[in-house]
């Protein structure tokens, strides 16, 4: 049993690994040079890991994160929240006002862990917001999520009287950069520790049981006694705790924020990475980890491009040429045909021996 | 082609993957005459007139129809339509923000531009010649859904219709509705238009209608006069008599012997579905049925009693004590388990294993931050698999990928492992092979000598009578009888179903 259900989990799996491994074999033969690390030290003089790599593990991490709170809502509700770059502009600009305040001179007013927690509440809060719309409202998610996606860049400007508050000190910069002396970027581990947290929440409690269950059949599900309406809701709200996380690194990384462009078309990358894990964007079963893999292959995609000079401007098209070649692989009618024609091989063998 | 009929089906077949839904039948509507089709779901009905309105190609057979020399060929639903066959569903298919005339004439236009003024007119006249009160310009969102109805038909009508097909088209009007509806339908008899009338409602047939065919199982039983068919003839025919050779599976000795305390006990229920407030009570130990043609509210009953439809009215009392149940939940914690009737809608998560299936009641109870262990998961999975004889590849098989039968199994598993005290069953054995019937049914008698409760309800009334020692009867949503003892015969049980003059 454990065999066979190890088999249909890696089948999931499978599709965004052998994206990472098509990926890196193409690297590797035009130029070997892309998977080269080297040590440095940055302008604080602290060491610091670089290369092609180092970057894809950094930026990747923000997508990633944002991937699990995505698979959530994607499972329950059965659609996509697009709304998460402009949260995340509300997430990071809260932190801001926290921590420097309007007018302010730039030096912390309070921990950052106080600002990390209203961004966390206020994320949750629009979350739940959200969630309200498509599970009591019943409004098509992206429907829904669309309001949010329209209003908050301007609600993240409002927030800090459309100031742009710089934070000067510099333990500020280490959540999405480098913390003196561990070379690796920090995103990184912010996603190792939401990863955790995800699949601890997945293993001691019914979370996963319960979303599957409401994404593949609410009214079943309602009469076995679970309420499909919270659990929808529920996972905005949690997919609002990922969205605090992801706003802290990139005000972090800025030490600012540009409301305008701060985690732009984001939301897109986190859907892409669900898809690329193989979960149904019609709800149901799901796979959070392969949702994350999701997520750094797309890193990996982006980076790749950067490498042989796209430009940024046309990397999305370079970009859906590649998403469409997986996603279409990946889709039930080109497996329906494939299964078909495996079928047909294997009549032609026996019609053979017969 | 007989005299003075206008469409003649023969020797149709039609089958499914799996399904035989219509084997080799016949049909013959003639002129001016309100014909009605009768049978249970799954007889055969609906699939008769996809076949006839092109919505489904037949396998085999013939369809003639008045006017054409040779077999007619329908292979989509604007053949049928050119052909004059028009169909007017249960579902209003109109655009309600359009006016009555342009749902009249939409679709229609031969590519010209529209004449609005000219096609005013015309629906103005169509309108008063049928006696329909509704005006042209009018919205149709503004007329009554019966009004609505009745344009729908006169759209029909327009199309030179030779046969019209109305497809449930009472269950959502009112009598005084339905009324009007039925001067309609006498008044287009009268102009020699064959209308084909499928219903559930017995009083309608017997109202409007000329002659009847009976189907089930996909067979023809006959048609018949109406005047020579009484209602409790046309139960028996719809429901089929004749006596299987399953065995007597009531065993008189295994009876439940304890205390017979009500269990369960409701006053006035009523819920959101429609049904009359009913009282309802079950005893320890004891096996009883709500029984009924479809749509008479059987499933409604029990639908309330676990708070599946919102319940708008009434008092439970659970082993004496009044208790308060608003959702699914409350239910379960008090010991109640329902297993719905539509399996695929309200039963299976079809995704998920076997094992998830299994135990999702049972942990939904336990609670969402208690998730049963692996282990112990599967030690449930595989004591139920076992016990209730699942074929299963494995507990982790999607349960989607079982046959009816273990699917439903799977779900009666689930509603076990809960422990209930009440169990309620709506048609388990729908759907499902022969014996794993009977398996059920022993399982449930077994489950009552042991001192559950079990409420079941079946469309095979002689499921009900080998199991049940009492049977509320439904008719048209509401409580009509209760028979139990000596009663329990299918004369009786048919007699009490069809009701006022039981002949």
């Amino acid at each position: 049993m454990t065999l066979k259900k190890h088999i249909s989990v890696s089948k999931q799996i499978f599709i965004p690994i052998a994206a990472l491994v098509l990926l890196a074999v193409f690297n590797l033969l035009v130029d070997p040079a892309f998977f080269k690390i080297s040590l440095g030290h940055n302008s604080a003089g602290d060491p610091v890991l670089t290369g092609y790599l180092m970057t894809i593990l950094d930026y990747g991490s923000e997508v990633a994160i944002l991937a699990i709170g995505m698979t959530l809502v994607t499972a329950a509700s059965g659609g996509q929240d697009i709304s998460v770059g402009a949260a995340v502009a509300i997430a990071g600009s809260v932190i801001l006002r926290i921590l420097v305040g309007i007018g302010g001179d730039g030096s912390l007013r309070a921990p950052i862990f106080v600002g990390f927690l209203a961004a966390c509440v206020v994320s949750m809060l629009f979350g739940a917001f959200n969630g309200m719309l498509v599970a009591v409202f019943k409004i098509q998610p992206m429907v829904a999520t669309l309001i949010l996606y329209t209003a908050g860049r301007s609600i993240a400007a409002w927030i800090n009287n459309n100031e742009l508050p710089i934070v000067t000190d510099k333990s500020f910069t280490y959540f999405g950069g480098f913390i003196p002396g561990i070379p690796i970027p920090t995103p990184f581990f912010l996603a190792v520790v939401c990863i955790v947290a995800a699949l601890l929440a997945l293993k001691f409690t019914n979370l996963g049981l319960y979303t599957q269950a409401v994404g593949i059949n609410a009214s079943s599900s309602r009469l076995n006694g679970i309420n499909p309406v919270f659990i929808k809701w529920l996972s905005f709200v949690l997919l609002g705790l990922c969205v605090a996380v992801v706003g802290l690194i990139k005000t972090s990384r800025l030490s600012s924020i540009n409301y305008s462009v701060i985690a732009k078309d984001i939301e897109m990358d986190a859907i892409l990475a669900v898809a690329l894990g193989g979960n149904a964007l019609s709800g149901g079963k799901f796979n959070i980890m392969a949702s994350i893999m999701g997520a750094y292959v797309i890193q990996f995609l982006t980076t790749t491009l950067y490498k042989f000079n796209v430009s940024s401007d046309a990397l999305p098209a370079y970009k859906a040429v590649v998403v469409i070649l997986l996603v279409v692989i990946s889709s039930p009618t080109v497996k329906d045909k494939l299964i078909g024609l495996q079928k047909r091989m294997k009549q032609q063998k026996g019609g053979g021996q017969s | 082609m007989k005299e003075n009929s206008v469409l003649e089906m023969r020797h149709i077949y039609k089958c499914f993957p799996g399904v035989r839904a219509l084997q080799g039948v016949d049909f013959t509507l003639g002129k001016g005459e309100i014909h009605a089709l009768m049978g249970e779901n799954g007889a055969g009905k609906s699939t008769l007139i996809k076949v006839l309105t092109g919505v489904y190609e037949k396998d085999e057979g013939e369809i003639y129809l008045d006017g054409l020399d040779k077999p007619a060929v329908i292979r989509s639903p604007q053949d049928a339509q050119r052909l004059g066959i028009s169909t007017v569903y249960q579902e209003i298919t109109l655009c309600p923000n359009l006016t009555v005339a342009e749902n009249m004439y939409i679709g229609r236009g031969t590519g010209r531009l529209t004449n609005w003024k000219q096609m005013n007119t015309d629906a103005d006249r169509i309108l008063t010649n049928l006696g329909i009160p509704a005006k042209a310009q009018q919205q149709l969102s503004d007329c009554s859904i019966a009004i609505q109805q009745m344009v729908a038909i006169a759209r029909a009508v327009d199309m030179d219709c030779k046969v019209l097909i109305l497809d449930e088209p009472t269950s959502s009007l009112d009598e005084s509705e339905v009324e009007k509806l039925f001067g309609l339908m006498r008044d287009l008899r009268a102009r020699g238009v064959g209308i084909i009338f499928v219903t559930h409602f017995l009083d309608q047939v017997y109202e409007v209608c000329d002659k009847i065919t009976v189907l089930r199982d996909g067979q023809l039983v006959g048609e018949y006069v109406i005047e020579e068919l009484p209602r409790v003839k046309l139960v028996a025919k719809m429901l089929g008599k004749e006596l299987d050779d399953m065995e007597e599976i009531k065993d008189e000795t295994n009876v439940y012997h304890g205390d017979d305390a009500y269990v369960f006990e409701a006053k006035g229920l009523q819920s959101e579905a429609g049904i009359k407030p009913f009282d309802f009570y079950i005893k320890k130990g004891e096996v009883n049925g709500f029984t009924g043609l479809l749509g008479s509210g059987r499933s409604e009953c029990v639908r309330a009693i676990f708070c599946a439809d919102k319940v708008t009215g009434g008092t439970v009392q659970m082993n004496g004590k009044p208790v308060k149940l608003t959702k699914p939940l409350d239910a379960m914690k008090n010991g109640i388990a329902y297993l719905p009737e539509d399996r695929k809608l309200d039963g299976i998560v079809g995704d998920l294993s076997v094992r998830e299936n299994i135990i999702l009641a049972a942990q939904v109870l336990k609670g969402f931050f208690k998730p049963f262990s692996r282990a112990e998961a599967n030690a449930f999975a595989d004591e139920y698999i076992k016990l209730l004889e699942i074929k299963t590849a494995s507990a982790d098989t999607p349960i989607k990928s079982l046959s009816g039968g273990n699917q439903q199994k799977v779900i009666l598993g689930r509603w076990l492992l809960t422990h209930p005290e009440y169990l309620i069953l709506d048609e388990p054995t729908r759907g499902i092979d022969i014996g794993t019937k009977i398996e059920i049914q022993k399982l449930v008698l077994k489950l009552a000598s042991e001192g559950m409760s079990v409420t079941f309800i079946s469309s095979e009334t002689d499921e009900m009578l080998r199991t049940c020692s009492r049977l509320v009867v439904m008719r048209d949503r509401r409580v009509v009888g209760e028979l139990s003892g000596f009663d329990l015969t299918q004369g009786k049980v048919m007699e009490t179903i069809a009701g006022g003059d039981a002949s």
